[in-house]
């Protein structure tokens, strides 16, 4: 049986990671929020621009992102800060603290200097680093586990070396009772049918083909018409013939599991198993839907290398060609490349991926990790007020 | 690790290749995990796809263990698989697919 090192936290969720994070709610205060964070050494800024002007759903959107990103179990404790009367802080405070979670907030607001606010802040966070400090790990099954899966910069190898093998690795996991995460509707559109018919059951399927559909209306309302431009004339070149081909070699990323769910942007799944989640191809937000959504270790295929990394959970770069390794190595975790120049097969590869993601559970750092990483960034269905 | 090989099947139901590197005419296909010995027909340019099995006209092209379209002539053993010899699959396609998987 495969096993790892993690923390159990007091909801029952266990992290590989014990991070202090503090997150604004508002972009105004994005510049206080890397301010605060830079006070206290090995805190974590988790910084976004988005802001109280919003419409309802994408207001409702970030709350749930910020929730799910303050409350991950790769977060010992977090802090908000928040603005103005009507901040939705406080409630999410409130929310997390009664799952257990060691959360707190600041709202800066007339009644109160900025300079006292940053003092508040700092001791909050000094005593929150000294409580996660004598946090103990224990051993956890590899069933406790939640992986997402996404790409970046693809380029013609990534549907030949880096997906499959990170499809591979995906079988695996389910096998042993985990939990995977493919993401990225976009990518989907054409071959929707193929991930349907992997459904469970209709209900799923269904769910399936309604939010690949959505996803082309709305695309379709700002003029863009996703079927019609791909694969794209580069991608032909790359020798991709049909829009099948070019979404298969992204969905192939879940492997051959049965898809058990299909989940909202930042939902937690229910199942264990194979998941999709609603996110756009962007890969920064999707990556933070994703660990919203539960992930504590993220797998992500790029073959220009995307730098993409994530403030809480720590993102494992598969590189898809000889070139991007030989040209950054210290940007990647697993060289799918191996499969072109070296003989490896598919299946090897999965196993390496396997291998690294017990290792980073048990606290090796990542590539992204190393170079903080941080990117944060929250999915807009709509324009701001 | 053995042999040096230059393409890759990616499941085993496949019907294509992928070309590791750039093939020349007469060149023989070498898979890892052996198959029959194919003889390539056109030059065939990295990260594109070589037939290896014969695929008849309106018959499945399988990339992935899946359809990824339809050919529309006869494709030989050892031909390149590209836009010239393929299309994208009708809504038609896709619902004939849903009764064979």
């Amino acid at each position: 049986m495969r096993t790892f090192e993690g923390y159990r936290r007091a909801n029952g969720s266990i992290g590989v990671r014990n991070h202090i994070i503090v997150i604004n709610t508002v972009g105004e205060l994005a510049g206080l929020t890397n301010k605060l964070a830079g006070l206290v050494p090995g805190v974590i800024p988790v910084v976004h621009q988005a802001g109280q002007s919003q419409y309802s759903e994408d207001s409702e959107q970030t709350i749930k992102t910020l929730e799910g990103t303050a409350g991950h179990a790769n977060v010992s404790a977090a802090l908000f800060l928040g603005m103005g009367s009507k901040d939705p802080a406080e409630g999410i405070v409130e929310t997390l603290k009664k799952n257990g979670h060691h959360v707190h907030s600041i709202i800066f607001d007339k009644d109160k200097s900025i300079t006292e606010c940053l003092k508040d802040g700092k001791s909050w966070l000094e005593n929150a680093m000294k409580r996660s400090k004598e946090e103990k790990t224990e051993k956890a099954d590899i069933s406790e586990l939640i992986i997402g899966l996404e790409c970046g910069g693809s380029d013609a190898w990534s549907g030949i070396t880096a997906n499959p093998s990170i499809g591979a690795l995906s079988d695996l996991i389910v096998e042993d009772g985990g939990t995977s995460i493919l993401a990225e509707t976009t990518e989907a559109v054409g071959a929707e049918h193929i991930l349907a018919n992997r459904a469970v059951n209709q209900e799923v399927s269904n769910r399936f083909l309604e939010i690949v559909k959505r996803y082309e209306q709305r695309a379709k309302a700002v003029g863009e018409d996703i079927k019609a431009a791909n694969p794209s004339p580069g991608n032909k070149t790359g020798g991709l013939t049909t829009l099948e081909e070019k979404s298969l070699g992204c969905i192939k990323k879940g492997g051959n599991s049965t898809l058990m769910e299909v989940i909202d942007y930042a939902h937690k799944p229910r199942e264990k198993g194979f998941i999709f989640m609603d996110t756009p191809g962007y890969d920064v937000e999707s990556v933070v839907g994703l660990v919203a959504g539960g992930a504590q270790i993220v797998l992500f295929s790029t073959g220009k290398g995307s730098p993409t990394g994530s403030p809480i959970a720590p993102v494992i770069k598969i590189g898809t060609n000889p070139k991007l390794y030989e040209n950054m190595p210290e940007h990647i975790d697993v060289n799918a490349g191996k499969i072109i120049d070296q003989n490896y097969t598919i299946e090897q590869i999965g196993e390496e991926i396997y291998t690294k993601i017990l290792q980073v559970a048990n606290g090796e750092s990542t590539a992204s990790e190393k170079y903080k990483n941080h990117e944060f960034s929250i999915w807009r269905l709509a324009e701001t007020q | 690790m053995g042999q040096k090989v230059n393409a890759i099947k990616l499941d085993e139901k496949d019907n294509v290749a992928v070309a590791l590197e750039t093939l020349k005419v007469g060149e023989t296909l070498s898979i890892k995990d052996g198959i029959e010995e194919i003889t390539v027909l056109k030059k065939i340019a990295y990260g594109h796809k070589v037939a290896i099995s014969s695929i008849p006209n309106d018959g499945k092209v399988i990339k992935y263990g899946e359809c990824m379209g339809i050919a529309t002539m006869d494709i030989a053993i050892g031909d390149h698989v590209h836009v010239l010899n393929v299309r994208g699959l009708t809504e038609e396609d896709k619902s004939f697919q849903k009764e064979v998987y």
